[in-house]
């Protein structure tokens, strides 16, 4: 009984923190038709980021908004200046973030060298809250307490502001956009530094949690694949829904199923995909 | 001209072990080979089909681990040989299948998925594959009695696989089914309405694609005498497809070149480079935005640019992108 | 024995009907033309004939045979043959290529990986012989991006007419074409023999008029007007659609 329920809560901590790592994906995805390749080495690299900021005196709140900003600023600064280039190339695009990917990942290497790095859990969040008789950890409860804020922010920013808006018509009909006098190139540039800069927060915070290591971003970036693939590419509550789904089969097939335990976690992104291609990937309403 | 060119290097390529001493570097050559089969079998779609797939290391796997158990359960090299190659043939059907579901991106998506999958089975089926530990073999096959122990006889016999590679490519490439297969790359809809099959078209070529790619797994597997997960991996599969398109897919040349280029960073410039991987992203960057055709065409276009300066006759750019993704046909 | 007959046939995207209850009927030999305003839906009735686009209801009919379930490719093998509106050359390949891998569509050898593509001399002799049709034999080694136009146009009917079709579907082939280019390409139309019947979407009167036998007027997915060339041209619904009212 106990297992399940660590299981359980395990499973919405995780899913909590893939939220955050797979709605900027979603978001990119949702508007700009890229799979963003990058993606893990971004949450990666946020994660190195907030580790030296961490190092040099940051709280580690603050450090995981500095380090998601920072991030947010790389992304922008890749999208306008490379992805923009290629517009239109959707095939292009998905392979620069590849490049890309292999470029970050070693220069994390060499900045940071090959050695895990572990990540304290921020000190107010240490030690275990009691809930209906289990404890919990306490940092794990506050991710999800973070993620749910941010799934709020989100939601709140798309569906009810000017700037939503503008990103919602975008993603319906970039061309017709245009033609209202909607800045779609400036969107893509800011859409595409919002998901990078969650990603990168998204990588501070999962910190104590994971650690940081080289080969982080491999391990993330498929798990940001199937929430997306399984919960609807650019739907906010998809990926929400996408996320937990994830984090139990990821944990529920560990535990399990270990020998098969990506199996599971892959099989039901390929029955999707086999089974909707065309539904996924058409166009994507936020 | 080109055909003394072609013999030069084949020649140079044949003779290898005679003129570097260093078997370090022979068996640099021989990966260089290896990889450049893998990346040849890679071309195939990504390159004349028009399929970018990101799974394909999963098919290499699957013959080297196949080729590694029949092997530590102690069958022939021929055993050996011919089942790792159904084997992967079989799975590259399923692949296939699966994977043709779906165009363009989901295409990619969907042989991610694969190939992730085959990745976990290869580091969590333990019972089976040892996980991360890998699976170790002590033998190299003795092909008609020669044994492949030392560096120079394994790079000769792998050059002889080469080719064939080449050379089953080259006829591949100019035969008709080759034609039919980058006209489905080209105008899936007008092929149909021509009265191609393109769906079947694409599944055999896929087929053709996984028999290579297990030749390439079963090299892999004796040059190292070891296979593990990493091999298997996502990063395997882009490695493989920056080898294809920074040579430049959709010829003969460019998968060759770009292998060269990759194990060569990886192995020999990691001496003198410390950031391989870096530089290999940046160059993949700089190819994908700067030329997109790949180094080989890009690079013929430059040497006519260049010579068109002297002489005022407007240059035809006629190849294709690299990076052509077909779209549903049927 | 009609050539080609289309009945009931509907097709719908979403809430709009495209395609309402068209039927038609095309007499072996016959010169049909359909026109009609943009959006009418005479591409799309091309689409639904080739299976290109899938029917909601209605059937096609080729020579007899019911094709509403044959797949594309079989209609290619049963004799049907098209052109596009855009043009759907293969890029980076010669005039003679584009020629060759539309007759090798029809043949068993496209699944051969082995012989020489360049030595079936048979299908390049045919593949010259149909270049030579539109006269452009003499650009066989041309590849496509050096071609002008014009020049493209006719190897896409080259293409077409090199699979020997019986019934021959031509999407808008005088579009983009200079008066010159219209001459040549309608004079090309005029040599095709009664063997090939041939049914044409067309926008420019002047051009298409002098090819039309009987002509079909669709307007919102439907036949409105129906006839020889004579009737249909002094209809008063031909009037108003096209003169407006």
């Amino acid at each position: 009984m106990n297992l399940w329920v660590i299981l359980s809560v395990n499973s919405i901590t995780f899913g909590g923190l893939l939220f955050l790592l797979s709605v900027g994906f979603a978001l990119i995805f949702g508007l700009m038709r890229i799979p963003n390749l990058t993606h893990g080495s971004l949450f990666m690299l946020g994660a190195y980021f907030g580790v030296t900021l961490i190092a040099w005196g940051f709280n580690f709140w603050a450090a995981a908004l500095v380090a998601g900003l920072g991030v947010a600023l790389f992304g922008a600064i890749v999208e306008r200046f490379i992805l923009r280039r290629l517009v239109g190339a959707e095939m292009a695009q998905v392979l620069v973030t590849l490049g890309l990917a292999f470029m970050i990942a070693d220069t994390c290497l060499m900045l940071w060298g090959g050695d895990p790095i572990s990540v304290s859990t921020p000190p107010h969040a240490v030690g275990f809250t009691r809930v209906a008789s289990v404890a919990f950890p306490t940092y794990r409860l506050v991710i999800i307490v973070i993620a749910t804020a941010i799934a709020a922010a989100l939601w709140a920013m798309i569906e009810r502001t000017r700037l939503g808006a503008r990103i919602r018509a975008a993603v319906d009909d970039p061309a017709m956009a245009r033609v209202c006098g909607i800045r779609v190139s400036s969107l893509f540039t800011l859409v595409f530094a919002l998901g990078a800069g969650l990603a990168g927060f998204a990588g501070v915070i999962g910190g104590p949690i994971l650690s940081v290591y080289p080969g982080l971003d491999q391990d993330m970036l498929p798990l940001a694949l199937v929430v997306v693939i399984l919960g609807g590419t650019g739907r906010l509550m998809g990926s929400l829904v996408g996320s937990f789904v994830v984090a139990v089969l990821y944990n529920f097939g560990q535990a399990l199923f270990p020998e098969l335990a990506y199996v599971v976690l892959f099989l039901p992104m390929l029955i999707i995909l086999v089974v909707r291609p065309q539904g996924l990937f058409g166009r994507a309403v936020l | 001209m080109k055909r003394i060119a072609i013999a030069v290097a084949l020649l140079i390529l044949a003779t290898v072990p005679l003129w570097i001493g260093n078997s370090f570097y022979i068996n640099i050559a021989a990966q260089v080979l290896i990889y450049a089969i893998f990346a040849l079998s890679l071309n195939i779609l990504a390159g004349y089909a028009g399929l970018v797939t990101l799974g394909h290391a999963g098919l290499f796997g699957v013959a080297a681990y196949t080729a590694g158990l029949l092997i530590t359960s102690g069958h022939g090299q021929l055993v050996v040989a011919l089942g790792s190659c159904a084997m992967t043939i079989a799975i590259a059907g399923v692949f296939a299948v699966l994977a043709l579901r779906g165009t363009g991106l989901g295409f990619v998506m969907i042989t991610v998925a694969l190939g992730e999958i085959c990745w976990g089975l290869a580091f969590r089926w333990i019972s089976v594959t040892n996980g991360d530990n890998g699976v170790t073999i002590n033998v190299r096959p003795h092909p008609f009695g020669f044994s492949l122990e030392s560096a120079e006889a394994f790079y000769w016999a792998t050059f002889a696989v080469f080719l064939l590679t080449i050379g089953s490519m080259a006829v591949f490439v100019a035969s008709p089914f080759g034609a039919a297969l980058r006209g489905t790359r080209d105008q899936p809809r007008r092929m149909t309405a021509l009265g191609y099959n393109v769906w079947l078209t694409r599944f055999l070529a896929f087929l053709f694609s996984g028999f290579w790619s297990a030749v390439a797994g079963l090299l892999y597997l004796y040059y190292n005498q070891f296979i593990s997960p990493e091999a298997v991996s996502l990063s395997s599969s882009a490695e493989a497809l920056l080898m294809v398109i920074a040579g430049g897919s959709g010829t003969l040349l460019g998968p060759v070149i770009g292998a060269g280029l990759v194990v060569i960073m990886k192995d020999v410039a990691s001496a003198y480079i410390s950031r391989w991987n870096f530089v290999l992203g940046a160059i993949f960057v700089l190819i994908v935005v700067f030329m997109p055709d790949g180094l080989v065409p890009g690079s013929m276009r430059a040497w006519r640019w260049l010579n068109s300066r002297r002489v005022r006759t407007p240059v035809a750019a006629t190849a294709t992108p690299a990076i052509e993704v077909a779209d549903d046909g049927a | 024995m009609t050539a080609l007959e289309v009945r009931g046939l509907n097709k719908s995207f979403g809430g709009l009907r495209v395609t309402g209850g068209v039927n038609l009927i095309v007499e072996p030999g016959e010169r049909r033309l359909i026109i009609g305003q943009n959006g009418a839906g005479k591409t799309t009735l091309f689409n639904l004939i080739t299976g290109e686009l899938s029917i909601d209801a209605g059937q096609v009919l080729l020579f007899g045979s019911n094709i509403t379930r044959a797949p594309t490719r079989r209609r290619a093998h049963m004799g049907l043959a098209r052109t596009y509106q855009i043009i759907t050359l293969f890029p980076g390949e010669t005039l003679l290529r584009n020629v060759t891998l539309s007759l090798l569509g029809l043949s068993p050898l496209r699944w051969n990986p082995l012989a020489r593509l360049d030595r079936q001399q048979h299908l390049v002799d045919k593949a010259l012989a149909a270049l030579s049709r539109v006269g452009l034999q003499h650009l066989a080694d041309r590849p496509v991006a050096q071609t002008s136009y014009g020049e493209r146009r006719r190897v896409e009917i080259a293409m077409a007419l090199a699979q020997e079709p019986k019934v021959l579907l031509l999407d808008e082939p005088f579009a983009g074409l200079s008066v010159e280019e219209r001459g040549d390409v309608l004079r090309l139309i005029g040599s095709i023999p009664r063997d090939v019947t041939i049914v044409m979407i067309e926008h420019d009167m002047d051009v298409a008029l002098e090819f039309a036998e009987r002509i079909t007027l669709l307007h919102f997915g439907q036949v409105v007007v129906e006839g020889s060339r004579a009737e249909v041209v002094e209809h008063p619904r031909t009037k108003e659609i096209y003169l407006g009212a």
